[in-house]
């Protein structure tokens, strides 16, 4: 190993994790708000096909995002319409959801397999930064989704933390009927935190087929919306957190592809389980803290909220 | 009955009038009204179930009604939502909180109205001024979970204050407090009523209402029985009858005849409540092979937690429960069941019934072990089974495999109350069996009680309905505050004696 493939590494594991944060901070925000929508997988792969595509269409990378961002939150809103609208399982509308946004990104995206890309979201060339060695090519020659995942992770922190919004949102997830009472509309309040979830996942998608592996194939994804989904978990509902598991989860992707060339002789398959691991490691840590404090878990996740019914 | 509270200056702060809420299967409010005057405190009184929640949850924007007319301050309103009530100066402390237990003090206090931005120290610091001016202590800065049940209450109230209510509902506010917290909160809600507020205080007990409110309003079975009473003009035992009214009298006093042996032992049990505080204090009660020991008593003192650690729901701390002379101190329902006890549980559908299961599932949730081959359920032995059931009590379904919930209050109890008895049970214990039923279903379940006696049971009856008690039972026991306080002769006894006994001064015979 030498240095040149270790400074990639670095480089690949915080491209990685600026993925991964993408996905899990609107993972994150719609389940503060209450809602836990499995679909990541989907609307990443439609947010990933749509920028993809538009990006060949219109050949500028950032209508190709917007379009993407624009995917996910619509293809999200089929969840939030299903389980805040109408009280629906929200697991199972939430697999639905996944099953249904790969299929049909398979189905829009057919003629895209295989083709160069229209655009690509070029790494940003910071001055002198850049220019320092190590540091340089593994946080600034990064494409510019990692900044803007660094931008929305600082926003989502504010929003969430320090705004009256966000303690609407927060309370919408933790007690629906208190919010209520409160005055807080709980189907407007989840709705726009699930749609916020589908953009972030879109974005997250067209950061794969615009920047990362600029090309689009079916199955791209490869499961990184269920990592994000366990990552949510893992940095236990904090933007902080979320973020040093993005890097650290991240780190087993890049390492995955790398193992070979490394000539370290260790199954890249129980390296892709390491997450998920951790995770369950993660919840266990906290049932057994749970005892005399409250979860960190939204309290009514996962749960719908009708007024007249008890 | 409809006597004014006179002294104060005529102006109505709110005036519900005709107010219908049904739910499935249920009718809360039957054309309720209440009319409030500003700067009072007006108690609405009246027992579980009578709809009082409901009827202040319309006010505040929770439950839309289905007809009727809510005015506040002289003008007419169709509250949408929680918001709508808010906006016209409603606040309500509803009976099961409404506060995030995640959140500090100040966030869940300033939920409803806060700046765009939150500035920590200055919400803190607001919200500390706030509840130092109303003298409800409380510190900002604490996450709600680690506050006690007073504590949060306080929080309730400065929440409505922060959004400047001048209507303040509190629902059963002292259900969860201790009695020195519950005199504090009766000087905190007169300072508010001085300064022009009006309190509506819900509550099922008399002395509080006695204590620090104007004038009373009495609810029964979702009707308004007596309105507006002036407190200081009526005395503590008409409010008593009028929440606990009197049925038409819809059963015959069964004859007395001899009793047999003591199947029901309970000697110096004593229990813990919900809140980790006593509930029951050394109840020494025998209930023996056909009689019926009625228990009289106001709600929430001790009857529950009885028919809990009774039936095996509920660790006893000190003191024994003998069933036919076995010790089953601690026993789980299950053996308890095999040992012969029957149990009609006060809540219907969250104990004693499922829901989401089907007609047959559930009534063959106790004897499901009779049904089965290996591990399967016969399906066609099960719904013999059930068919058997409904047939012979009564009771009136649709399909046997749809859904419990479908089915009328009424139709639920005589089920629930079939499952029990069809074993031929040694010893009955019924919760509040009649509560909620219609005059049929009243007189078919209290001959069902009346039969199980006859055939050799033993049963305990609690009702809050001294009526029914004063038909049916054999014995009557009263309970106040976790003891028996008291036992009487039903067909000696005065009502007015009971119902002394009831409000804890103590009268009777024997304890
Ligand atoms: N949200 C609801 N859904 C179904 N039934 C309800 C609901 N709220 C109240 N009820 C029923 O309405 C009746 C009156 O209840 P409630 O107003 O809570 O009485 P109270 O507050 O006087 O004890 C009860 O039979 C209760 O079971
Ligand atoms: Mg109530």
């Amino acid at each position: 190993m030498n240095e040149a493939s270790l400074i990639g590494l670095c480089a690949a594991t915080v491209s990685f994790g600026a993925l991964l944060y993408l996905a899990a901070l609107g993972e994150m925000v719609s389940e503060k708000a209450g809602i836990l929508n499995l679909g990541v997988e989907g609307m990443m792969a439609m947010g990933a096909v749509t920028g993809f595509m538009t990006a060949l269409e219109f050949g500028n990378p950032w209508l190709a995002l917007v379009v993407a961002v624009l995917a996910g939150a619509l293809v999200a809103l089929l969840h939030g319409w299903f389980t805040v609208v109408l009280g629906a399982e929200q697991v199972v509308s939430g697999l639905s959801l996944t099953i249904l946004g790969l299929g049909l990104a398979a189905y829009l995206g057919k003629n895209a397999v295989g083709r160069p890309p229209g655009a690509v979201l070029a790494p940003v060339d910071w001055p002198v930064l850049s220019d320092i060695r190590w540091v340089g090519p593994v946080l600034f020659q990064q494409s510019p989704m990692v900044y803007l995942s660094v931008l929305v992770g600082v926003v989502v922190w504010f929003v969430l933390s320090r705004t009256r919004t966000g303690l609407a949102l927060r309370a919408a997830g933790e007690s629906a009927s208190t919010a209520d009472a409160a005055g807080h509309s709980i189907v407007g309040l989840r709705l726009a935190a699930v749609a916020v979830g589908g953009g972030l996942a879109g974005a997250s998608g067209a950061y794969l087929t615009l920047s990362l592996t600029p090309q689009w194939a079916e199955g791209i994804t490869a499961g990184r919306g269920w990592i994000a989904v366990a990552l949510v978990i893992f940095g236990a509902w904090k933007p902080g957190r979320v973020a040093l598991g993005a890097l650290l989860f991240g780190g087993t992707l890049a390492l995955k592809t790398r193992l070979q060339t490394f000539g370290v002789d260790f199954s890249p398959i129980l390296l892709s389980m390491l997450p998920y691991l951790l995770t369950i490691g993660v919840l266990v840590v906290i049932s057994v803290r749970a005892r005399n404090r409250p979860s960190p878990a939204p309290a009514s996740l996962g749960i719908a909220y009708r007024r007249e019914e008890r | 009955m409809m006597n004014k509270f006179d002294t104060l200056p005529a102006v109505t702060a709110v005036e519900l009038s005709g107010i219908w809420k049904r739910f499935p299967g249920v009718v809360a409010n039957a054309g309720a009204s209440l009319s409030v005057y500003r700067g009072s405190i007006h108690a609405v009184l009246g027992e579980n179930g009578a709809g009082k929640s409901t009827l202040m949850n319309v006010l505040a924007g929770v439950y839309r009604p289905d007809e009727g007319e809510v005015r506040v301050e002289g003008v007419e309103h169709r509250f949408r939502t929680p918001a709508d009530a808010l906006a016209s100066g409603i606040g309500m402390v509803h009976q099961e909180f409404r506060l995030v237990p995640s959140f500090t003090v100040a966030e869940n206090v300033v939920l409803g109205a806060a700046a765009r931005v939150l500035r920590r120290q200055a919400i803190e610091d607001e919200v500390g001024e706030l509840a130092e001016r109303f003298g409800l202590a409380t510190r900002p800065e604490r996450p709600v979970w680690q506050l006690s049940m007073g504590e949060r209450q306080r929080v309730e109230i400065l929440k409505a204050l922060w959004r400047d209510a001048r209507i303040l509902i509190l629902d059963e506010p002292t259900a969860v407090l201790t009695p020195a917290e519950a005199d504090e909160l009766g000087v905190v809600l007169r300072a508010m009523a001085d300064a022009g507020r009006s309190v509506i205080f819900i509550s099922h007990k008399l002395h509080e209402v006695t204590g620090f409110c104007d004038e009373a309003t009495v609810l029964r079975g979702g009707r308004t029985v007596a309105a507006s009473m002036s407190v200081p003009d009526t005395d503590a035992g008409e409010l008593a009858s009028l929440m606990v009214g009197s049925l038409p009298v819809t059963t015959e006093r069964p004859p007395a005849h001899p009793t047999g042996p003591p199947l029901l032992e309970v000697s110096g049990l004593s229990a813990l409540g919900d809140r980790g505080l006593p509930a029951l204090e050394s109840v020494d009660l025998t209930v023996r092979a056909g009689e019926i020991v009625g228990i009289a008593g106001v709600a929430g003192n001790g009857q529950r937690e009885l028919c809990q650690v009774v039936s095996g729901l509920r660790p006893a701390k000190a003191g024994t429960v003998h069933l036919a002379g076995d010790d089953m101190t601690g026993a789980s329902p299950r053996r308890l069941f095999q040992a012969g006890l029957g149990y009609i549980p006060e809540d219907r559908l969250g104990v004693g019934l499922a829901p989401r299961l089907s007609v047959i599932d559930n009534s063959i949730l106790r004897t499901y072990e009779a049904h089965r081959r290996g591990p399967f359920i016969v399906a066609d032995r099960a719904e013999a089974h059930c068919a058997d059931l409904v047939e012979r009590f009564g009771v009136r379904t649709g399909p046997l495999d749809e859904p419990m919930a479908g089915l009328s209050g009424g139709n639920l109890q005589r089920l629930l109350v079939g499952r029990e008895l069809s074993g031929r049970p040694r010893v009955v214990m019924a919760a509040q069996p009649t509560r909620g039923l219609d005059v049929q279903g009243v007189k078919a379940i209290q001959d069902l009680l009346v039969e199980a006696r006859e055939a050799g049971a033993a049963v305990l009856l609690v009702s809050e309905d001294l009526d029914e008690l004063l038909t049916l039972a054999d014995r009557l026991v009263v309970m106040h505050d976790g003891e028996i306080v008291g036992e009487f002769d039903p067909t000696t006894a005065a009502r007015s004696e009971i119902g002394e006994a009831m409000i804890g001064h103590a009268a009777g015979v024997g304890s």
